[in-house]
């Protein structure tokens, strides 16, 4: 029973790494994030003087680099701020510490660059195991549970049909996660469940959503943007058909690329569709009863307004 | 023995006569298929080095060619021509001219990582394909791809301040690949957000544009990830000429040559 409670403690006051994407497009994320953790009382401190995770952008020029980058972040978590749990809501750099902890335990060249660069630096180097990293989904599912977000939130979301997309980062390539698929209460590689989880609890009613973690073509969105209106296409057709008044999200890149193809669809291949997108922070918070401004909501490319008003979400 | 989810025989070398007779007996139609012969002398039997000596290429050598990367394959799935297992067969093989047929759609991976996910012999074949993309124009055989432009200006960025700057990024991509600031969709974008965008938060945009975010304490790690990128650049240059070096010395006559 100590034990349980000490991990509860442990997620309630956690590193918050933003990432340079919630600071600018997907800033409604970050502030949904910060309103749903004040709401259900869970402290989050910003790393001090973080920078680029390294992205996939930094990665396809030198993966070295990209580690060095993600370990700085660690670094800084651990020896500023002496945390060690450091949440990332955004998939990328969710995805880019864990790929950091996995190279820097198992590759030792990986190891050698980043104690070099960050000797140079002037810092100090990131080492394997120091802190743990997590994304949004985990500290509330971790924190709060399903349970107590049943309690708090009254069963808001109920008559909500949602579609829970995840994209690829929170889930591929699932070596870099060594934590998940461990069988029940952990999280699913193949059929992620936590979003689910978290917004059933909240009342909404999850439908089934075959293109759970299908890609957005993120990566390529304004450099191949026809292929990612293709996909993006796809999953929003795959979301309407399984009756879906909305798609909650959990990553800046898959959000704004499932807004801007949106648009872009009808734009370049005349398809229309008409589901909006909300962060799953921004439903929580709306469950928890915040207004709609306080989340950011009205920032959404994505507008939601009515779906709100209809559903009498506020 | 590759496996049949792509042919090496083309198309165009399947030769069918309507109408043949051989010693008196009629096989025309498809009893008088042949495929033509064709003669590969290029083989550039360091192909494999060549690539993986780039970003991402370095476990090319562990595929078994089970074809779980292309089965997987999210651009796989709109465009059949995207086939990572092949690639990494013709790559293996030293079939360059083959690979040079792909070469304009090699750099469209989407990094979805389902192959490097499912991959029985951990190839990241992600990685490869993005080594092969470097390769392609390091070779001089393609342009730089607009992938490879946007992930320059943003990498730039992230070395200059730590950080980037999403509207940055999206303007100095579109100038640098020369294209209209103004899309259609894009306008369709800022319509529909300036319609409920408070005044807040334009000026909030505006004042990035000029204040932009930065990280603290950058400037020891700027020099540092400098001297790492220019280190790292001038080992894979003396890499990829050793690997030239040995290639001249250690095959005087191709191929067709010996034949003769």
């Amino acid at each position: 029973m100590v034990d349980v409670t000490d991990k509860i403690m442990k997620y309630r006051d956690v590193a918050y790494y933003s990432g340079c994407a919630l600071e600018g497009s997907a800033n409604g994320y970050d502030v949904s994030t910060r309103a749903v953790a004040k709401s259900l009382g869970l402290r989050i401190k910003d790393v001090t003087d973080w920078n680029c995770c390294g992205a996939m952008e930094v990665k396809n020029i030198d993966p070295g680099l990209q580690t060095y980058l993600s370990s700085r972040v660690l670094s800084n978590a651990v020896n500023i701020d002496h945390a060690n749990v450091v949440m990332a809501p955004c998939n990328g750099c969710y995805h880019n510490l864990k790929k950091a902890e996995y190279d820097l335990t198992n590759d030792p060249k990986s190891k050698e660059t980043v104690d070099r660069l960050s000797a140079k630096a002037g810092h100090e180097a990131y080492q394997a195991g120091q802190a743990e990293t997590i994304h949004a989904l985990d500290w509330i599912k971790a924190a709060i549970g399903e349970e107590g977000l049943r309690k708090r939130t009254k069963g808001r979301l109920a008559g909500l049909k949602v579609a829970n997309y995840y994209g690829c980062m929170y889930v591929r390539p699932r070596h870099i996660f060594p934590e998940k698929d461990k069988g029940p209460g952990s999280e699913s590689t193949s059929r992620p469940h936590f979003m689910d989880d978290l917004l059933a609890a909240a009342g909404a009613e999850n439908v089934e959503f075959p293109l759970k973690t299908a890609c957005c073509g993120g990566a390529h969105t304004l450099s191949d943007s026809d292929t990612s209106t293709k996909l993006v296409l796809n999953i929003l057709q795959a979301a309407e058909a399984s009756g879906a008044d909305v798609i909650a999200t959990e990553c800046p890149t898959c959000h704004s690329g499932l807004e801007m193809h949106q648009v872009r669809a009808e734009k370049r291949f005349g398809k229309k569709t008409r589901i909006t997108m909300l962060y799953f922070t921004q439903l929580l918070g709306l469950a928890l009863g915040i207004g709609p401004r306080r989340l950011g909501i009205h920032t959404n490319i994505s507008d939601s307004t009515d779906l709100i008003i209809d559903k009498r979400l506020t | 023995m590759p496996i049949h989810e792509k042919s090496l025989i083309r198309p165009e070398n399947l030769k069918v006569h309507e109408t043949l007779a051989i010693d008196g007996i009629d096989v025309s139609g498809h009893w008088s298929t042949f495929i033509e012969t064709r003669v590969v002398p290029d083989y550039n039997e360091n192909l494999e080095l060549e690539i993986a000596a780039f970003p991402g290429g370095s476990k090319i050598h562990r595929c078994f060619q089970c074809g779980s990367c292309t089965n997987a394959c999210t651009v796989n799935a709109i465009e059949p021509r995207f086939n990572p297992r092949y690639w990494i067969y013709l790559i293996r093989m030293g079939m360059e001219q083959e690979l040079l047929r792909d070469k304009d759609i090699i750099w469209q991976c989407v990094s979805c990582h389902k192959c490097t996910n499912i991959c029985p012999r951990s190839v990241e074949p992600e990685g490869v394909m993005k080594a092969t993309a470097l390769w392609l124009e390091d070779k001089g055989y393609v342009p730089k791809s607009p992938a490879h432009v946007f992930d320059e200006e943003f990498s730039r960025q992230v070395i200059e301040r730590g950080k980037i700057e999403d509207t940055e990024v999206l303007h100095k991509f579109l100038s640098k690949t020369k294209q209209p600031l103004v899309q259609d969709w894009l306008v369709a974008i800022m319509w529909g957000i300036a319609r409920r965008l408070p005044v807040k938060w334009g000026i909030k945009t505006a004042l990035a544009q000029v204040f932009k975010p930065k990280a603290r304490r950058w400037k020891n790690v700027r020099s540092a990830i400098s001297d790492y990128i220019y280190e790292e650049d001038e080992m894979r240059r003396q890499k990829l000429q050793t690997i030239a070096a040995a290639r001249t010395s250690q095959t005087p006559q191709t191929h067709l040559e010996a034949a003769e």
